[in-house]
């Protein structure tokens, strides 16, 4: 893999923002006691680098025609999504702690006619990757230089129409798509291996004609400079494919299928926060 | 009802002037681009031509990116694939978030005809009128359907417009506007109302003259648009003719018919009967064998209309 041209100082800080949005994403799904705790945090190393160096974008102008489009395909993950653009200021952070409310805009999956800065309805698995790639075909056809980034799950790849999208994105050469790929292993029910194994993943997005980059989903060097490299790649989309933990950052969280869908407890939130290396003054 | 012309080949037609208007129309079609049509545009356009492929939900995904991206996405295959394979993406990604998609459907009802049961599709309308922020239309001739397409262009949020694959008589008023949500009477009556949409419209036509003859008049209502749904020229029929019968190349549960019993069941009870297909499959045969086989003729709207009149005069 080509080396990243960022400097470690902008690695560090990177690494000090996805440990806050990991704060932020225990302490709102505590409070809304409700949401999906393990991928939002196996997802949000990629997120912050996407959100906090990668893409152009103006939290003050959501609509700016020159900005990158993400889209959240794994919706359930809505929460890394959420404390992001809270904090690049799309929305104020106490919204937040709304998470999953009536009367809410932080709908339990992302909703783009409600939420700031979010483009897209996901949350129905295997949807978003066809959204992405409508979007990049749009983009092109302008002539905009803006890129399109797709987050998926692992087990969302077990959905049929994420390969049609993957066929699609090879055959219309979509390099301004980009896909990262979430392999935290778990699914609601188990291992993905044992519930439907998906893998080898790498090979497949390579065999639709992708450019494959795996890394280690949770080293933010490796994540920074895909990214770059990506960015590089001419005449075909991009997947890079991300090994990652479940729960990642909160020890007991970590590996375990139980912890798909549900919010810290109280008794869980400092454990969770300490492990974050955050103390809990609540 | 002189000119004959498939609602498809007007769509067609209406959908490549489109693209010469308005830059911002896209087209997709899932590899049935010669019988939706389509191929009138991507011969025209085919930069703004995607063939997604035998892959529909990809397709309605990528139409609603496409919107997502300030395109203008009509999105075409057989009804039953639009409606049937593409429901639930119909529903998240396009309906949902209220993405600027039209959504055209050719192939409609039973008239598909030998392709049989697999290919008829009969529940579109009831499914797509199921889903909040949907609008469903049926078009009953070709220059109806130039209108209704041109009509879902300008309309901001998603449109289902279902068409078929035969010729079908003009029977519309050519130089009448179009305008979604709003009915047409076609002909004045006093004894009953035919509540008809798509090629549905044309028999109840001549099944008002056949009634005329008996002494019997009929007033036909065109409902071009099922959602929104014409409250008001509904309101008008119930309560000036006092009886309904509803026809629709299509089930009888939850399309036209379901729609205008739950509408006048609440605002105006009257006796109401419907026409369509009785909660069963579609089969193999030539069209115009098949629209006699399910009871679809002028004749078998003139006999529920005969049996109403009846009723109602109890």
């Amino acid at each position: 893999m080509e080396r990243t041209s960022v400097n470690s100082e902008t690695i560090s800080s990177l690494e000090e923002k996805a440990r806050q949005l990991r704060v932020d994403i225990v302490k709102t799904l505590h409070k809304s006691q409700s949401g999906h705790t393990g991928g939002s945090l196996s997802a949000i190393d990629m997120v912050a680098a996407l959100y906090f160096h990668v893409m152009r974008h103006k939290p003050a102008d959501p609509k700016w025609e020159g900005r990158d489009r993400f889209v959240l395909c794994k919706g359930h993950a809505a929460p890394a999504l959420y404390v992001a653009l809270a904090e690049a200021g799309y929305f104020p952070k106490e919204d937040l702690m709304m998470l999953r409310r009536l009367g809410s805009h932080l709908q339990g999956h992302p909703d783009s006619k409600q939420t700031p800065g979010v483009e897209v309805c996901t949350g129905s698995l295997g949807q978003g990757l066809s959204m992405a790639n409508g979007l990049a075909l749009g983009l092109r056809l302008d002539g905009s230089e803006s890129r399109v980034y797709a987050l998926l799950g692992d087990g969302e790849l077990q959905e049929g129409q994420v390969w049609e999208a993957a066929m699609a994105a090879g055959h219309y050469k979509l390099d301004n798509l980009c896909a990262l790929i979430d392999v935290n292993r778990l699914q609601i029910d188990g291992e993905v291996a044992k519930v439907m194994n998906v893998e080898p993943v790498a090979d497949k997005f390579a065999a639709f004609g992708w450019e494959v980059i795996d890394i280690d989903g949770h080293d933010m060097k490796a994540i920074v400079a895909a990214l770059e490299q990506a960015a590089t790649v001419k005449g075909k989309p991009t997947a890079i494919v991300a090994r990652t933990v479940k729960g990642k950052g909160v020890s007991f969280f970590e590996n375990k299928a139980s912890y798909h869908g549900v919010a810290p407890s109280d008794e869980e939130l400092p454990k969770a926060l300490e492990c974050l290396g955050e103390q809990c003054n609540l | 009802m002189s000119t004959m012309i498939a609602t498809r080949d007007a769509y067609g037609q209406t959908l490549a002037e489109l693209g010469e208007e308005n830059a911002a129309v896209v087209v997709l079609d899932a590899d049935l681009s010669g019988s939706t049509k389509t191929s009138v545009f991507a011969k025209k356009f085919p930069e703004r031509f995607f063939n997604m492929g035998i892959a529909e939900a990809n397709m309605v995904g990528t139409a609603a990116g496409l919107a997502a991206a300030g395109k203008i996405p009509f999105l075409s295959t057989f009804a039953i694939f639009a409606a049937g394979r593409g429901w639930e993406q119909i529903r998240q990604s396009l309906a949902y978030p209220k993405a600027n998609v039209k959504v055209v459907a050719t192939h409609g009802g039973i008239t598909v005809g030998e392709d049989g049961g697999s290919h008829q599709s009969v529940e579109d309308i009831a499914i797509m009128r199921a889903i909040p922020n949907m609008t469903v239309i049926v078009p009953a001739d070709g220059p109806e359907t130039a209108k209704a397409i041109r009509a879902a262009a300008a309309y901001k949020g998603p449109v289902y417009v279902r068409l078929g694959r035969n010729k079908v008589p003009t029977v519309t008023v050519e130089d009448a506007p179009f305008e979604i949500g709003k009915g047409t009477q076609l002909a004045d009556g006093n004894d009953l109302t035919f509540v008809t949409t798509g090629l549905m419209t044309a028999q109840a036509l001549a099944a008002a003259k056949l009634l005329a003859t008996e002494g019997i008049s009929a007033r036909v209502v065109h409902l071009a648009t099922i959602k929104p749904l014409d409250g008001e020229i509904l309101l008008k029929a119930a309560r000036e003719t006092g009886a309904i019968v509803t026809a629709e190349e299509h089930s009888v549960v939850g399309g036209l018919g379901g729609a205008v019993a739950e509408y006048l069941s609440e605002n105006c009870p009257v006796p109401l009967r419907r026409i369509g297909i009785n909660d069963r499959f579609g089969l193999s045969g030539k069209a115009e064998e098949l629209i006699k086989y399910f009871g679809l003729m002028p004749a078998d709207l003139a006999e529920a209309g005969r049996e109403i009149v009846a009723k109602k005069r109890g």
